[in-house]
């Protein structure tokens, strides 16, 4: 059973006119009990707004969200109070995660207080227990945000979205500013604590091999617009932008470095074609029919979807 | 959850103690608070008490600031107008931020409609020359105190619903808020806790250089007689009775312009040294002595 869900999603900041650029243009998406869902794609493709749309932080222009079969696309502040206990979010690092006046107990006992009456103890052990599951010890309660860390900052950001047993978390970025050991800490933690409560994640990133590591499918995004879905992101991609993110990794093996090849065309200003493929500009086998006809998204292997005119079958 | 806000509170008493401007600043606000908190028994004698037979004495151990042309005490009296000008500020400051706080957080947190309503309430409050409209309302409901304060707080919240308003709007955009929203915050603990607390630097900053102004304005009021009447002590009033004697007893005019001078000078002091001793924590400001965190 889908337990998350967008359909028609269209997003615009700001006022909407003729001509205003959308981060989301018709966006469907499910995502199933217990998938680990990555999305990919370059900086402002609509990966974040996508992410907080699921979590109903960013309005829908129009499009409607259904949590758990019922549609949440209308839900007020106070009503959304009821359901966001089973949706998190791991924020993006920086220093604005935490509140700087905060010190750790207080960030993380904010949904503990805000979910549950507990005594004190309750709250200490409850605390206790999950920073040793992110494997921190609760002298790190007394500290203040800023005196963490980037990885420290990390684990407790999903301390706290991890504390109210959430069924589904949205991941943004969580390993974009770690070094490789603890990326690799935090990837098995997010591995492990998916086995031990079932969770379901929707894992925003840019790095292609954490997303293969930890996901079950790989959702494709450029400007707003879903391009693939794929079960892996490998070598049987078939939209020629997937192929060019995935030849733009770099890779430790020497033998599967591609030799320097143009992967797109470069253009001084990315923009949102009015009509057509959305990447139409920048393709290296545009057709006129990509310059007319937006492609949908259909099924040309099981599990894998292409939004392409040219890869048909 | 005392002892590490107590902790925080250290941090600032500390960069603010290594800041020599600001403690000076500092100290000589709490010595005028301690002067006007304890004037009745401090002073050595009736501040309005005449003796016309003792009149414009020059200062001596009997009267450390000499006596004026009634033969009072100037020492009690600066210590009474202590008194008067401080508890006048500081009620007029209170209004101001119980007006302006929940206006500006009003104002940035709901946008919209609301947000221009108010900050065109708060365009025709900051540009309307305040001490015209002292003047006018004077003029209608006659002078006193009372009234030149309200014209003050009905149009310095101005300032401070703006300042609110900006930083509720930088600081409703942060993660942190967000994090609020997605863990379960109802908006109130959210306004309190993450809006109100973050913007709560910026508001001492700037009560702290208001006080200031306020101070001189009310003075001024009371020195062409249309604030505090006399024969009740207030810096303003003192300066306008020695105003006659300007040329024969100059010592009249010092003392309260003394006074004035130096309450002024030390709020502002303070206040910048809470400037950066605040700011840079929520993330403002570019001091190199605040408090570091990032």
């Amino acid at each position: 059973m889908s337990l998350i869900e967008v359909k028609n999603a269209y997003k615009c900041y700001g006022k909407i006119k003729k001509h205003s650029v959308y981060a989301l243009t018709d966006v469907n998406l499910t995502i199933e009990k217990g998938e680990i869902v990555g999305l990919v794609g370059e900086s402002g493709c609509g990966k974040s707004t996508l992410g907080k749309i699921f979590l109903k932080l960013e309005k829908l222009t129009s499009g409607k969200v259904f949590f758990n079969g019922q549609d949440i696309t209308n839900f007020s502040f106070n009503q959304m109070l009821s359901i966001r206990k089973n949706m998190q979010m791991i924020f993006q690092n920086s220093s604005n995660v935490f509140n700087p006046y905060f010190t750790v107990r207080q960030v993380l006992s904010e949904p503990l207080n805000n979910y549950f009456k507990l005594s004190y103890e309750e709250k200490e052990k409850r605390m206790t227990l999950l920073l040793k599951r992110v494997g921190l010890n609760n002298s790190y309660l007394e500290r203040y945000g800023n005196e963490l860390s980037g990885g420290q900052r990390q684990r407790i950001g999903i301390a706290r979205a991890l504390i109210l047993n959430p069924e589904f978390v949205v991941c943004d970025e969580p390993v974009s500013s770690v070094d490789y050991a603890i990326r690799n800490q935090l990837l098995t933690l997010l591995l492990d604590l998916k086995h031990d409560f079932g969770l379901t994640y929707l894992f925003i990133s840019h790095d292609l091999s954490a997303v293969n590591k930890i996901c079950t499918k790989v959702v494709i995004m450029y400007l707003g617009n879903i391009m693939e879905i794929i079960p892996r992101m490998d070598e049987n991609v078939e939209h020629p932008y997937s192929k060019a993110l995935l030849a733009a990794a770099l890779s430790a093996d020497p033998h599967n470095r591609s030799e320097k090849k143009i992967l797109f065309k470069e253009t001084d200003e990315i923009f949102v074609p009015k009509k057509g493929c959305a990447f139409q500009n920048r393709c290296l086998y545009a057709k006129e029919i990509c310059k007319n006809k937006k492609p949908i998204l259909t099924q040309i292997k099981d599990g894998h979807y292409v939004s392409c005119h040219l890869c048909k079958i | 959850m005392k002892s590490e806000n107590k902790r925080l509170f250290k941090n600032i008493i500390e960069v603010l103690m290594k800041d020599k401007l600001a403690v000076a600043g500092l100290v000589i606000v709490l010595v005028f608070l301690i002067l006007g908190a304890f004037a009745s028994q401090i002073a050595p004698h009736d501040p309005i008490e005449v003796v016309l037979s003792r009149k414009l004495q020059l200062p001596s151990l009997e009267f450390p600031m000499g006596t004026d042309n009634m033969g009072r005490c100037i020492f009690s009296r600066i210590l009474y107008g202590t008194r008067v000008s401080l508890y006048n500020a500081l009620v007029v400051l209170a209004a101001i931020l119980a007006v302006g706080i929940p206006l500006g957080i009003t104002a940035g947190y709901v946008g919209g409609w609301v947000d221009n309503l108010i900050m065109r309430l708060s365009d025709i409050a900051s540009t309307f020359p305040s001490s015209l409209l002292a003047l006018a309302i004077v003029g209608i409901a006659g002078p006193s105190m009372k009234n030149i304060m309200i014209v003050f707080i009905f149009l310095w919240w101005a300032p401070f619903a703006r300042i609110i308003r900006g930083t509720v709007i930088k600081i409703k955009e942060k993660d942190f808020v967000t994090a609020a929203v997605s863990c379960g915050s109802s908006r109130f603990k959210i306004i309190i806790n993450h809006i109100f607390l973050n913007s709560v630097s910026p508001i001492i900053v700037l009560s702290t250089l208001r006080v200031a102004a306020i101070i001189m304005h009310l003075a001024a009021f009371s020195f062409i007689g249309l604030g505090t009447q006399p024969p009740q002590a207030d810096w303003g009033v003192m300066l306008n009775d020695g105003r006659q004697f300007i040329t024969t007893n100059p010592i009249l005019m010092l003392w309260p312009g003394l006074a004035i001078m130096f309450s002024v000078f030390g709020l502002n002091m303070l206040g910048e040294g809470f400037n950066s001793a605040l700011l840079p924590i929520s993330g403002e400001g570019n001091s190199q002595k605040g408090v570091k965190y990032e």
